[in-house]
């Protein structure tokens, strides 16, 4: 198969304008053309003007580059970044509500250990577990506990930021 | 000093150049035209509807190459425009749209006359703005109108609520625009330029297609220069006509599905495509799988997203700029590297453009006793007006494609005509547009019955204006291209493409106190046309067309460029698919 068409997720991270409207013209733009988002997340960053999102998506090497492109030209967009292209280091957040019995409690317990997940709530029936860390470990979790019974999941979405080289400074 | 919203919006597009404003009053921007009236510099042309205020701008921008100005009322007033946005943000005409909106404290309850007018044109135009405080009304102009003409152009909207339009503010008109995230000059890259020097200097087929771009660009003699410099047959898109004269030596006509069979044939087996302010628009590759199979490409363009955007297309050497700045640097390196005359090395491309242009030239035939045939009119429209150098706008459809063809050009931003967006209703008030901008020259609209009446309440306006368009109706009671369509793939069934109930033409025209003509046999066709030329005034000629006439070459939709259907397939209207197939490969030495 040629390399150009499989598909890939990407992460795409990218500083707007702080301005309502901003995110309806980056939603509209994947929409009108098609495009998929796996998850977007959107906050202000030090600089109160400016906002940075990133967008989780998926697609074959023309489209990602057609993706970046359509981002790049609207007017609010300061800036756009393909993190996939480039070490980097993303973060996940889940928070997982599961269900259990006297015969799960424990094995819910050794699981959320395992991923390092906090428990936020506990009732006779059911543990509230936080849950924190690359977008892959977050779904090997939810893929342990579903046997179990998940209540409910809630995900933030991803957020990523690129790793510094090594020896930057002595360079 | 202190100025009301009003006042600061005429005093912006002052400061603009903006002599005229196409529009139509609404409760929420009578504070703006109230202003408007007591002023002399910037002139307010009222028209009948929103959508021809649009055109209008539209028109004025494409001819005149400044950015076009509407100014409509919120909701309805907005939604009448949205076909223009639309309209010109496919063909990258730089135009300025200004809508009212109801007060900012009212907006999102659902008040009177209220739309989401940023919402509905977000993906219609190239940026949109809603002022929220009249202390950034100058700046917002400022900025709509940088936008609207740099890079590749495009429509901006700037969405001004009543309370805005009544509040003071200091007046400051910013002298340059501070926008971090708009950067509309992408330079070029000197090494891809030496690169696509030296394609050119080996090509032994090389074609030069160029698009729109090229003539917002104002690059029309680059183009020129660079065929002439190397010796390379020129293909226009629908959008370029124009920008390369139809009667130069080097020039093969418009390419595409009702493009020159030339054209086609000379893309099709081209081994290098330069392709110059073009997009690759499916109606001018075809089947992408098999568009020119054997070439290299070199695309220059301003705009990244056009490069490398149709999948199966790939491009060998990118170069992203402005393409009158590509094209000089391209012509210089030509200067110094090309070694002796492109002739020879060309001479059996030129022979085979030569023999395909013999074997099927574009052609017609008309004989005396017969219904006028459509092309005759367009091409007597031609004889009889090319000396005027006139401006041309043009509906879509059927007689779109034959003024396309027929209607020769030697000039630049003297083609008005829908391309991308394919808007029926265009033509006549662009060519208002621009009949406003230029008075006295010479504007023609070619149109059809169908297209016609989809924007005929401006008849009134350019009545009222002094507008002297000269319209030509190619008439022949259908939605004709639709009837083709019907014709050839649809086994003849005209579902809805008959347009019976049509108006007397001349009796409109004089109802709305302009000139009707009508020619109904081939021998009225030059007398209609001349009397047309002598009267002064708006001009309607209705000319009674042969109701089967086809367009042709044609390339079915989905079919590759060497697939040319040449003339009407025998028994029509049955089970028409066959195609004439052109010879696949072409050898050359």
């Amino acid at each position: 198969m040629d390399v150009e068409n499989v598909e890939r997720e990407h992460i795409i991270s990218m500083r707007v304008e702080n301005r309502s409207g901003v995110l309806a013209r980056v939603a509209g733009l994947f929409s009108g053309r098609g495009y998929n988002i796996e998850s977007l997340t959107v906050a202000p960053t030090l600089d109160a003007t400016i906002s940075l999102m990133t967008i989780v998506t998926k697609g074959d090497a023309r489209i990602i580059e057609q993706i970046l492109k359509q981002l790049n030209k609207l007017v609010d967009a300061i800036s756009v970044v393909d993190l996939t292209e480039r070490a980097h280091i993303d973060r996940d957040m889940a928070i997982i509500k599961v269900t259990t019995t006297p015969e799960t409690r424990a094995e819910v317990f050794r699981i959320a250990d395992i991923f390092r997940a906090r428990v936020m709530d506990s009732t006779n029936t059911m543990y509230t577990l936080e849950v924190t860390g690359p977008g892959r470990k977050v779904e090997a979790m939810i893929y342990q506990l579903r046997s179990l019974g998940i209540e409910e999941v809630i995900r933030a979405g991803r957020i990523a930021v690129a790793r510094e080289p090594y020896g930057a400074d002595t360079t | 000093m202190m100025l009301n919203g009003s006042q600061i919006f005429i005093e912006s597009l002052k400061r603009e150049g903006v002599d005229v404003i196409f529009g139509l009053p609404g409760g929420v921007v009578l504070k703006i035209f109230d202003a408007l009236h007591q002023q002399s510099d910037v002139k307010v042309v009222l028209t009948r509807h929103e959508q021809g205020a649009g055109h209008m701008a539209e028109g004025y921008a494409k001819a005149t190459g400044r950015p076009g100005v509407a100014l409509v009322t919120s909701g309805p007033g907005m939604t009448n425009i949205v076909t223009p946005l639309a309209d010109a943000y496919m063909d990258s005409v730089p135009i300025v749209v200004f809508t009212g909106q109801v007060p900012t404290q009212l907006i999102g309850n659902d008040a009177f006359q209220e739309a989401d007018n940023i919402g509905i044109s977000r993906p219609c135009t190239k940026h949109n703005f809603l002022v929220r405080d009249v202390k950034d009304l100058a700046r917002t102009i400022r900025e709509a109108f940088h936008i609207a003409t740099t890079g590749r152009p495009g429509p901006v909207l700037v969405d001004i609520p009543k309370d805005v339009s009544i509040n003071t503010a200091e007046f400051d008109y910013p002298e340059t625009v501070n926008l971090r995230g708009y950067d509309p000059d992408p330079g070029d890259d000197k090494t891809l330029i030496t690169r696509a020097a030296e394609a050119i200097c080996q090509a032994k087929r090389p074609i030069i297609y160029v698009g729109g771009g090229a003539v917002f660009s104002n690059a029309a003699d680059e183009v020129k220069a660079l065929a002439e410099i190397a010796h390379i047959p020129v293909d226009m898109t629908l959008m370029g006509l124009g920008v390369f004269p139809a009667s130069h030596p080097l020039s093969l006509g418009m390419l595409g599905m009702h493009g020159s069979y030339t054209a086609n044939m000379a893309i099709h087996n081209a081994d290098l495509v330069i392709a110059v302010g073009s997009r690759f628009d499916d109606r001018v590759t075809g089947k992408t799988s098999e568009f020119c199979p054997k070439a290299k490409i070199i695309h220059i363009d301003i705009d990244p997203t056009s490069i490398r955007k149709i999948r199966d297309i790939e491009v060998h050497i990118p170069i992203l700029g402005d393409v009158k700045a590509v094209l000089t640097e391209l012509t210089q390196a030509l200067k110094v590297s090309i070694d002796g005359n492109k002739k020879d090395l060309r001479e059996p491309w030129w022979n085979q453009l030569h023999e395909w242009t013999e074997q099927h030239p574009l052609t017609y035939s008309q004989s005396d006793d017969e219904a006028i045939k459509p092309q005759y009119v367009i091409d007597r429209l031609y004889q009889l007006t090319t000396e005027k150098d006139p401006i041309v706008a043009t509906d879509v459809g059927q007689h779109q494609m034959w003024a396309a063809q027929y209607f020769k050009l030697e000039h630049p931003r003297r083609w008005l005509t829908s391309g991308g967006l394919g808007t029926m209703g265009f033509g006549f008030p662009a060519a208002m547009g621009a009949q406003e901008a230029y008075p006295g020259r010479l504007v023609l609209c070619v149109t059809g019955d169908g297209s016609f009446q989809m924007n005929l309440q401006e008849l009134a306006t350019a009545v009222l204006y002094k507008l002297p368009v000269k319209i030509v109706i190619i008439n022949n009671h259908y939605h004709g291209m639709v009837r083709q369509w019907q014709d050839l793939f649809y086994e003849g069934r005209y579902a809805s493409s008959h347009l019976s109930g049509l108006p007397d033409y001349v009796k409109l025209a004089e109802a709305y106190g302009a000139v009707g003509l009508r020619a109904t046999s081939p021998s009225d066709v030059d007398q209609v046309i001349q009397e047309a030329l002598h009267t002064d005034g708006p001009v309607l000629m209705d000319f009674e067309v042969s109701r089967s006439e086809n367009v042709y070459p044609m390339i079915p939709a989905g079919g590759a460029n060497h697939e040319m259907l040449l003339e009407d397939p025998p028994h029509l209207g049955q089970a028409a698919t066959s195609s004439v197939e052109a010879p696949e490969t072409v050898t050359l030495s």
